[in-house]
């Protein structure tokens, strides 16, 4: 059970890695827009990721992962054929499946991987997808063959020129929404990045009035809807990301309150981060790897 | 009466505890129960009455007179035998059970002096058993053939599950975090339930055969509906793991935490042992707990254990009607837990960078008696104050956990969200699933939701037997 049966890596510094993980029931379940937790072993954190893509004929799941602290370090040091404690999912609500027209993809960074699986289900749904895809730099971007796939439009950027369009994925998500302005046919943008990313998403899509979707990552524990912890402001409302979520109206989320949130443990994720380090007599240059 | 006068000239025997100053500092256990000899003068006191009041004052009615006097005999396994007869969970109960309100407050000795401590025999004979690695195991009755699931592996969860495999029923439980044992391993704090014990009785119940299966969420991986299809019956005991915030302004501040996220921090993903387990927690200096119930005082003393200089409970009544146990109010200010009674808060205060700096309160005074028979209580215009705290824990109870019932839409739920079932049988609204616990009586006591898993794994057995 929850046997890693394939890695890759994307991008060694910062490090982002794929995984495809044993867990049939999950599967042949999750569906665009839900999530996993998955804890390494007895004294590990319950870590959420997204579903990138299932197989569910071979039952594996895939997840994609950019090393940032102890536990994604620690779970991008695993190999082939190693197990993770826990596995659970799926979690959180999919993606709300409806007749949208065109739906406009805004991907940045680690956010292509949730972006696939959703853009998958509204492609079978029998949307039109446009992608706009980014990333910091050439080596952050992955997958652009599997959205190219399933998308009828797409666009690749890189914020350093050093692959595609020159220039940060609103700068496309502004063009693309003007130039729809006459023929009205998005129905949809959903933006998944960087918080700061998906706030300016909103904000660009704001004045032409399309709605917009974002998957919240919110700090978790349970992920079942027991803690709180996962709390934001949607609409002035308090939302429980896990269980009300992970998506919501982009236009109604606090991103400010949100961005604060995700900070209240910076000390101690570095002083884990460094000890893992030390232990795992790592430099911290390679971006997690053992050697 | 002179009988009675005669066994009180004997006072009621405290339990040694750890210094309140050194506890206050570490997660072990408080109390380090009571020694053989004292096990069995205490029992001693014990009249054996004919009609036993304590019984009755047991939710599923322990048989308190004959463990007791067992105990008294010295014949410890036999009364740790005797008490699982009807009480799956004695080393838990005799720990956690509000007795002072259940059966010691019914113990004829109450009436002159003080009752047999009927709790610390309960734990004492539990413990024995424990230590003695004399975990007998029942006989198991042939197999029916029959399978049941169970959703979530708190105390009524748990309960169902032991009954119907002594019945030979096939019992799977499915549980959504990645430790069983419910609200005793995630929320009630080792120093009060060593998780060694809740442990033990999972254990136990996986040694009788029962299949437990963790990380698996219901509703989420399978409906119950889906689950019908592969059991014969189903029993629903999520709990009310449903945090409820106070609503008011501030709330969402860094720092501050509802108690459940607080105590499962801290319990479940051992929190206090951070960087050893992954599992960060602030570490407040000046905290605040909002709440009197049982959950106040776990976070409360539990923020006394992780650091604070000050730990307080702002309650908006007056101590007479906390909630909690009394051991537990006792222990707390024993333990340098601040009472700020007669106080409601108004709103959280915070820094620019989003970070809890205090808490604006009004104080209260208590007017004509509410639907609880509580008084009221009314604020006091005018007398608002602030207290000054960097960490805040919201503990004004707990929701129905509505993953389930959302995902179920043949079950009748009520307005606040709890199943209804009925509390003779735990039979709901959909032929073949039964509920018990919290989610049906919102939350309540372990005993309780133990005593809706005995008499729903009864009506499971008939419903078997006649389907
Ligand atoms: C529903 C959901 C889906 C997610 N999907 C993915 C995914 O597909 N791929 C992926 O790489 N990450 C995803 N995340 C984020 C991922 O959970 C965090 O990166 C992870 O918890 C970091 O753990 P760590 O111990 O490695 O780092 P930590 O040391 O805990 O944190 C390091 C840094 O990451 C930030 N951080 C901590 N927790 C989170 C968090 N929950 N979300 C975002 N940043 C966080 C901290 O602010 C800190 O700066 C998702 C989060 C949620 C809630
Ligand atoms: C901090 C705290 C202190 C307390 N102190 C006391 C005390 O001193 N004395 C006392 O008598 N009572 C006390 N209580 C109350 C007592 O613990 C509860 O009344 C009791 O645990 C209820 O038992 P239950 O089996 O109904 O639910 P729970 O103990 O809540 O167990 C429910 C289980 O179901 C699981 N679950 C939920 N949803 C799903 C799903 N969809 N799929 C699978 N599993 C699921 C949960 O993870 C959980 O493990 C306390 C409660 C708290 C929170
Ligand atoms: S009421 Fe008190 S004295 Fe009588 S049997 Fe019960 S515990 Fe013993
Ligand atoms: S993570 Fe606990 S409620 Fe969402």
């Amino acid at each position: 059970m929850n046997r890693i049966v394939a890695k890759e890596e994307f991008s060694r510094n910062p490090g982002v890695k794929m995984m495809q993980i044993e867990a049939p029931g999950i599967a042949r379940k999750a569906k665009g827009g839900q999530f996993v937790v998955f804890r390494l072993d007895e004294t590990g954190e319950r870590v959420p990721l997204t579903v990138a893509d299932t197989d569910p004929e071979k039952g594996l799941v895939t997840i994609i992962f950019q090393e940032v602290g102890k536990s994604t370090m620690a779970l991008g040091a695993l190999e082939v054929g190693d197990c993770l404690a826990d596995f659970i999912g799926p979690l959180g609500r999919p993606t709300h499946m409806d007749d949208y027209g065109t739906v406009l993809c805004v991907a940045g960074g680690i956010g292509i991987a949730p972006t696939h699986n959703i853009a998958k289900a509204l492609k079978a749904h029998g949307n039109r997808i446009i992608t706009v895809m980014g990333a910091r730099t050439k080596e952050l971007l992955f997958w652009e063959d599997k959205m190219r796939a399933l998308s009828d439009e797409i666009y690749v950027c890189t914020d350093d020129g050093s692959y595609g369009i020159h220039g940060l994925v609103t700068k496309v998500e502004q063009e693309l929404l003007e130039k729809n302005r006459e023929s009205g046919e998005i129905g949809l943008v959903i933006g998944i990045g960087p918080p700061i990313m998906m706030k300016f998403v909103c904000k660009t899509s704001e004045p032409f009035g399309v709605k917009t979707l974002v998957s919240l990552p919110t700090i978790m524990v349970d992920a079942t809807g027991m803690c709180g912890a996962c709390r934001v402001t949607v609409g002035g409302e308090t939302k429980f990301v896990c269980v009300d979520g992970p998506e919501f109206d982009g236009h109604q989320v606090d991103f400010d309150e949100m961005m604060k949130r995700q900070a209240i443990y910076l000390e101690q994720e570095k002083v884990a981060r460094e000890l893992y380090e030390k232990e795992a007599g790592c430099c911290g240059e390679c971006g997690g790897d053992r050697q | 009466m002179s009988e009675i006068n005669k066994a009180n000239k004997l006072p009621r025997h405290p339990m040694p505890e750890q210094d309140p100053k050194v506890r206050a500092r570490n997660f072990d256990e408080v109390p380090f129960g009571y020694s053989e000899e004292t096990a069995m003068a205490e029992a001693g006191r014990c009249l054996r009455c004919k009609k036993p009041k304590c019984v009755e004052g047991c939710p599923v009615n322990v048989k308190i007179p004959e463990f007791v006097g067992l105990i008294a005999d010295g014949d410890f396994l036999a009364a740790a035998h005797k008490l699982k007869e009807t009480n799956a969970l004695p080393a838990v109960c005799g720990r956690v059970c509000p007795q002072e309100s259940q059966c010691e407050s019914r113990c004829v000795l109450g009436k002159k002096g003080e009752p047999v401590a009927i709790g610390r025999l309960e734990r004492f004979a539990a413990d024995y058993e424990r230590a003695q690695a004399k975990m007998e195991l029942p006989a198991i009755a042939p197999s029916t053939g029959r399978k049941v699931v169970v959703i979530g592996a708190g105390p009524a969860g748990l309960t169902v599950a032991g009954d119907l495999i002594k019945l030979g029923h096939q019992v799977t439980i499915y549980e959504a975090l990645h430790k069983s044992g419910g609200v005793l391993v995630y929320g009630i704090p080792e120093f009060r339930l060593p998780k060694a014990i809740v442990q033990a009785e999972v254990d136990y119940l996986k040694a009788l055969g029962v299949e437990i299966v963790e990380s698996y969420v219901v509703g989420q991986i399978e409906t119950v509906d889906e689950l019908l299809e592969r059991y014969d019956a189903c029993f629903i005991g999520t709990g009310a793991g449903l945090p409820v915030f106070m609503g008011i302004e501030g709330e969402n501040l860094n720092g501050v935490y509802s108690a459940n996220e607080y105590l499962t921090r801290s319990n479940l993903m051992k929190a206090y042992r951070f960087p050893e387990y992954d599992t960060p927690i602030v570490k407040g200096k000046r905290v605040a707990t909002f709440g009197g119930g049982n959950v106040a005082m776990d976070a409360s003393r539990t923020a006394l254990r992780l650091g604070a200089e000050k730990s307080y409970i702002v309650y908006r009544r007056s101590e007479a009607e906390m909630p909690a146990r009394n051991e537990e109010i006792h222990h707390a200010k024993e333990e340098g837990v601040e009472l700020v009674l007669l106080a409601s808060p108004l709103r959280l205060l915070g820094n620019e960078k989003g970070w809890l700096t205090g808490v604006e309160c009004i104080r209260m005074e208590l007017g004509e008696p509410d639907d609880s028979g509580r008084r009221r209580p009314v604020p006091i215009e005018g007398s608002e104050f602030v207290l000054e705290i960097d960490t805040a824990v919201v503990a004004i109870g707990n929701g129905p956990n509505p993953l389930v019932p959302s995902t179920t839409p043949d079950l009748k739920t009520n307005r606040w969200g709890n199943i209804d079932a009925s509390l003779e049988t735990g039979a709901t609204s959909m032929t073949g699933v039964f509920a018990g616990g919290d989610i049906v009586t919102g939350a309540a006591t372990v005993i309780e939701a133990m005593g809706a898993g005995k008499k729903a794994a009864a009506a499971i057995h008939r419903y078997l037997e006649e389907n």
